[in-house]
């Protein structure tokens, strides 16, 4: 792992697929928001966004396989953040997850993770196969920050 | 045997039950928290239960998916669950995801007892 830029942190890491060590990447991507004095919402969207997808690649796309790699990149800078999860699994269909918030999904206790990414970034993007996922989030400009330097 | 995840205080037969942790995330951490609040309903028999989130930061999808079967267990125990106590972000969740209108959901503990 290594930083290319001190401005705009851009990193790639390779994790296990274990959510312990998606939980580290987590806090390290959220701990450089904080840097930057992204707001309370905007973390909380990206946190959660982030959540989702750690899972989804490590627990549905590589199944927990320990032979299995999760790769994780990101941008990040006082403007916004691009996040890129990608699993070695077979991929899947986003197009074809059923509504969770349609009145006969409402009591699944799963497929909600996608629609909630959805909400909090302004785009999640899938590649064709569906085993790669791109975050992005526009920070959030507060009433209280100075608009010029 | 894994930390207690949740305080349980008993009112007038209202069990609340309250997260300690901030961050309800983490697959392994929800599997313990779900186990410790289905045993209040499967082992304890409990029937008028208040979840108090007052604790809680963050929840995640698979924190959701853990308190809809709370909720089937409880109703098919003909109780009742309630919640309360939810910080703005989260309620927020609860709204996108459409829950709030699968549960009770009371702005605070107090409310969440009244009349229950």
């Amino acid at each position: 792992m290594s930083a290319i830029d001190d401005q705009q942190a851009k990193f790639e890491v390779t994790i296990p697929s274990d959510t312990v060590a998606g939980q580290t990447i987590q806090d390290q991507i959220i701990r450089k928001l904080e840097e930057l004095a992204y707001g309370d919402h905007d973390l909380f969207g990206i946190r959660l966004a982030l959540e989702e997808a750690l899972v989804n690649a490590i627990k549905h796309g590589n199944r927990l396989d320990p032979q299995k790699f999760v790769r994780i990149a990101w941008q990040i800078d006082s403007n916004g953040c691009r996040i890129e999860i990608e699993d070695e699994g077979e991929g899947f269909n986003p197009v074809e997850v059923p509504d969770p918030t349609a009145d006969e999904n409402l009591e699944r206790p799963c497929g909600r993770g996608i629609h909630l990414m959805r909400a909090f970034m302004n785009a999640i993007v899938y590649n064709e196969r569906g085993n790669r996922v791109v975050l992005e989030k526009t920070r959030t400009i507060m009433e209280s920050e100075p608009t010029s330097e | 045997m894994s930390t207690r995840k949740i305080d349980i205080e008993e009112v007038n037969g209202v069990t609340i039950a309250r997260f300690t942790d901030k961050k309800i995330l983490d697959e392994s951490n929800i599997q313990i928290i779900g186990n410790q609040l289905f045993s209040l309903i499967d082992d304890d028999h409990r029937q008028k239960v208040v979840l108090d989130f007052s604790n809680v930061e963050y929840l995640s999808s698979a924190a959701l998916g853990k308190l809809i079967t709370l909720d089937k267990k409880v109703k098919a125990a003909q109780g009742e669950l309630r919640l309360c106590a939810i910080r703005k972000d989260i309620l927020e969740v609860f709204k996108i995801t459409r829950l709030d209108k699968l549960f009770k959901i009371m702005e605070t503990r107090d409310k969440a007892l009244e009349k229950f």
